[in-house]
């Protein structure tokens, strides 16, 4: 259920295909799916509505580009105008000029604030700096330890008594880091409801007393609509200056984080993958936002379908075709051209149709051996041969499977294709009266 | 869109906002009598969703209701409030059920993802059992994440029930045996599992969860008695993934919505109700031990769809 969008937008983008120019009754239509898909990954419902938005006008009107179906397009705007959303990638965290640096996590319970605030430790420690660890989360039962466990582990001391109030552990761990010379200084806070006024009162009465450089805000990748809730609330109370993005290691599409990001106008500065106190990275928005459409990249398999398609290759093709004179040389130039994008199996991850079939893997290396095996049966005939098929007899088909170390079956599975293939393009060519353009029918011809 | 659906639809959206800007009162009074038309089954479709439906649920429901309104059933706003509310409560009928309490000792395994609450839900119910009378063993099987160990033991003395532990890192499966056998050495009522959280995408994790449900029911037949998946009020259509996935693995028997406290509405259920017919068994309304609730229908979904 959850995959049926990059079904809908593979759809959408069959049908879209072989018109000339997107009209407003297709863009609707693809619009349409795009509001449900974003919907089911979480965003927002006015995020989305004003996302619709942008998109129609940036999507209404436009030519089809040479080099890309309409269908494709609509995607391209979508997943362009995510990626904007999403804000630029690589958000570091200055460092103060005079340490410690102070980094407060704030967020709901839950959401992974003690394991981030490690993860971030860990991160740091990476950096060749000398992080220190601090827990003002004295009510859920055990949180100091959680902290003090994770951080005995990493070799990065940790502060915090559940006896004393989290303002005055707050203070003490920063004159502490002062002292010692250790930063950045990571505050992990109590994890309360956001509509609780005494826990947002006591983080902004941590703020003013410690004064942190960054406030990030940590927010759980399978959070719904209520997202833009808690991260209005957390942004009014104490103000959010990033965005740390948890649990991305499992399916969730994650369009919270896009909801987060609309209503602060912050950065995604990191996300959580995993469990390992070393599953911490930063972030992608061209990756997210691939994830929120649940589409593979189809943009980079168009991109390497183009740059292995030479132009001129292209339109003889194209002409062959009209001319019914597609030879067993011409398919040995397709077959080498489709495998010059690239292993097989490697494209086809690109495609969202095929992403984590079962068992896929080994039928492809199976592809890869027959399309290798189909080059070195044509490279065995001769000239006369590939250009009249016909009349390859028995006695030539032997020569030819024992010439490219193949079998006969083999030959003959190639002629069959190729005759096919040859019988499909006339088929083609008689629809193309009809339809107008050939434009998109087949995979590998100029658009 | 054409120019004048275009303009159109500024003008609602203007409206809506110096509606919301007038405050609720004037809103309920405008509403009364307010026609049912296109505006009014979009907002209530955009309350659903709000609320974490799902879009293809909400716009299910709303279908209903346009359908109903040509049939001249809903004449007014209210009518159609009333409505829905039917349908959603229709929808969740026999989602309400007991936590099955028959075994000598009842076994209930408490799972799901990361941060959606097991240990302080296992500690609230201990705490219940034990304040309705029933004897109680916490079996500490998180045995992964630093402090989990430590904040059920808090709960075991919050709550007055006798925990059965190992250290960290111990093999979740022989904290689970030696529980057993401790429960039913003494003889107690209940014995409550704490699992680590795990993400339902995770393979190993997801066998290690199969693992224990098998040492339970080897050790004593019938049990688990209960598989409550927790699953939080803030979860969105993911709730659905995470749903299946356990319920595959180890056969659910409920689940337990937590952090309704919040301003998340917790309608992922509904979608997971409908596709895997799991009862609610229990809602966390809060921090406090008696904020452990029954699920009950009419009251959740009345806040799923607050008076306007």
């Amino acid at each position: 259920m959850f995959d049926s969008l990059t079904t809908r937008l593979t759809g959408i983008f069959d049908r879209l295909r072989g018109f000339g120019r997107l009209t407003e009754e297709n863009i609707q239509e693809a619009l349409r799916e795009v509001r449900v898909a974003l919907l089911e990954a979480d965003v927002n419902f006015k995020v989305v509505k004003a996302f619709v938005e942008r998109v129609r006008d940036k999507a209404q009107g436009q030519d089809v580009l040479k080099s890309l179906t309409p269908g494709q397009q609509v995607v391209k705007v979508v997943r362009d105008e995510l990626v904007e959303l999403l804000g630029g990638s690589g958000h570091r965290l200055a460092m103060a000029p005079h340490p410690p640096t102070v980094i407060m996590l704030v967020g709901l319970q839950g959401s992974g604030k003690t394991t981030s605030a490690a993860k971030l430790g860990r991160h740091f420690q990476k950096q060749g700096l000398h992080p220190i660890l601090a827990s003002a989360d004295i009510y859920r039962p055990a949180a100091v330890d959680q902290l003090k466990t994770l951080g005995a582990q990493l070799g990065i001391p940790v502060l915090g008594d559940a006896a004393q109030k989290p303002v005055a552990i707050c203070r003490q761990a920063r004159d502490e880091a002062a002292q010692r010379g250790l930063s950045p200084l990571i505050l992990d806070t109590a994890g309360r409801l956001h509509i609780d006024e005494g826990m947002l009162e006591e983080l902004r009465a941590i703020k003013r007393e410690v004064g942190p450089h960054h406030v990030l805000l940590v927010v759980d990748a399978m959070t719904g609509q209520d997202a833009v809730t808690v991260a209005d609330r957390f942004n009014q109370a104490v103000g959010v200056d990033a965005i740390v993005l948890t649990k991305m290691d499992g399916d969730a599409r994650g369009g919270a984080a896009l909801s987060v990001r609309e209503v602060t106008g912050r950065p995604i500065a990191f996300v959580g993958v995993g469990e390992k106190t070393e599953a911490l990275e930063p972030f992608h928005p061209d990756r997210l936002a691939q994830r929120i459409l649940g589409m593979g990249d189809v943009l980079s398999l168009v991109e390497r379908a183009q740059a292995a398609m030479d132009q001129t290759q292209a339109e003889d093709l194209a002409r062959k075709i009209r001319e019914e004179s597609f030879t067993l040389e011409d398919f040995a130039q397709q077959l080498k051209q489709l495998r010059s994008m690239g292993p097989l199996g490697q494209l086809m991850d690109m495609v969202p149709f095929f992403k984590g079939g079962k068992g896929m893997p080994r039928e492809l290396q199976g592809e890869e051996h027959e399309l290798q095996r189909f080059e070195a049966i044509i490279a065995s005939m001769t000239p006369g041969e590939r250009t009249t098929p016909a009349i390859i007899n028995g006695g030539r088909r032997a020569r030819i499977a024992r010439g490219s170390g193949t079998s006969v079956s083999d030959v003959n599975r190639l002629l069959k294709q190729h005759a096919q293939l040859k019988k499909m393009m006339k088929g083609l060519k008689q629809m193309e009266g009809r339809m107008g353009k050939l434009k998109g029918a087949l995979p590998f011809l100029p658009r | 869109m054409s120019l004048f659906g275009a303009l159109a639809g500024r003008v609602r959206d203007g409206l809506r906002r110096s509606r919301q800007l007038l405050g609720d009162g004037l809103d309920a009074l405008l509403s009364v009598g307010r026609p049912v038309d296109d505006a009014l089954l979009e907002e209530l479709e955009e309350m659903l969703v709000a609320a974490d439906l799902g879009a293809a649920t909400a716009s299910t429901f709303v279908h209903r209701l346009r359908d109903e309104a040509k049939r001249g059933r809903a004449v007014t706003a209210a009518d159609v409030r009333n409505l829905l509310r039917g349908f959603l409560e229709e929808t969740l009928e026999g989602a309400a059920a007991p936590l099955h309490l028959d075994g000598k000792p009842a076994v209930i395994l408490m799972l799901g993802v990361n941060g959606a609450g097991k240990t302080t839900t296992t500690g609230k119910l201990a705490a219940a059992l034990v304040g309705a009378g029933k004897s109680v063993i916490l079996a500490a099987a998180d045995t992964f994440r630093a402090g989990a160990i430590e904040q059920l033991e808090e709960w075991s003395r919050r709550a007055g029930a006798e925990m059965v532990r190992q250290g960290a890192g111990a093999d979740p499966a022989a904290v689970v045996f030696d529980a057993v056998k401790a429960a039913t050495a003494r003889q107690v009522d209940v014995l409550l599992v704490d699992t680590a959280g795990r993400l339902h995408t995770k393979s190993t994790l997801m066998d290690e969860l199969v693992k224990l449900k098998r040492v339970l029911s080897r050790q004593l037949s019938g049990a688990p008695h209960e598989c409550l998946m927790v699953l939080e009020a803030p979860t969105g259509q993911n709730g659905l993934a995470q749903a299946r996935l356990f319920h595959e693995a180890v056969g659910l028997t409920g689940l337990v919505l937590t952090k309704l406290d919040g301003t998340a509405k917790g309608g992922i259920v509904i979608r997971i109700h409908q596709e895997l017919r799991l009862p609610i068994k229990l809602v966390g309304l809060g921090e406090r031990v008696e904020d452990l609730q029954p699920f009950d229908a009419k009251t959740f979904v009345a806040g799923l769809l607050p008076e306007p």
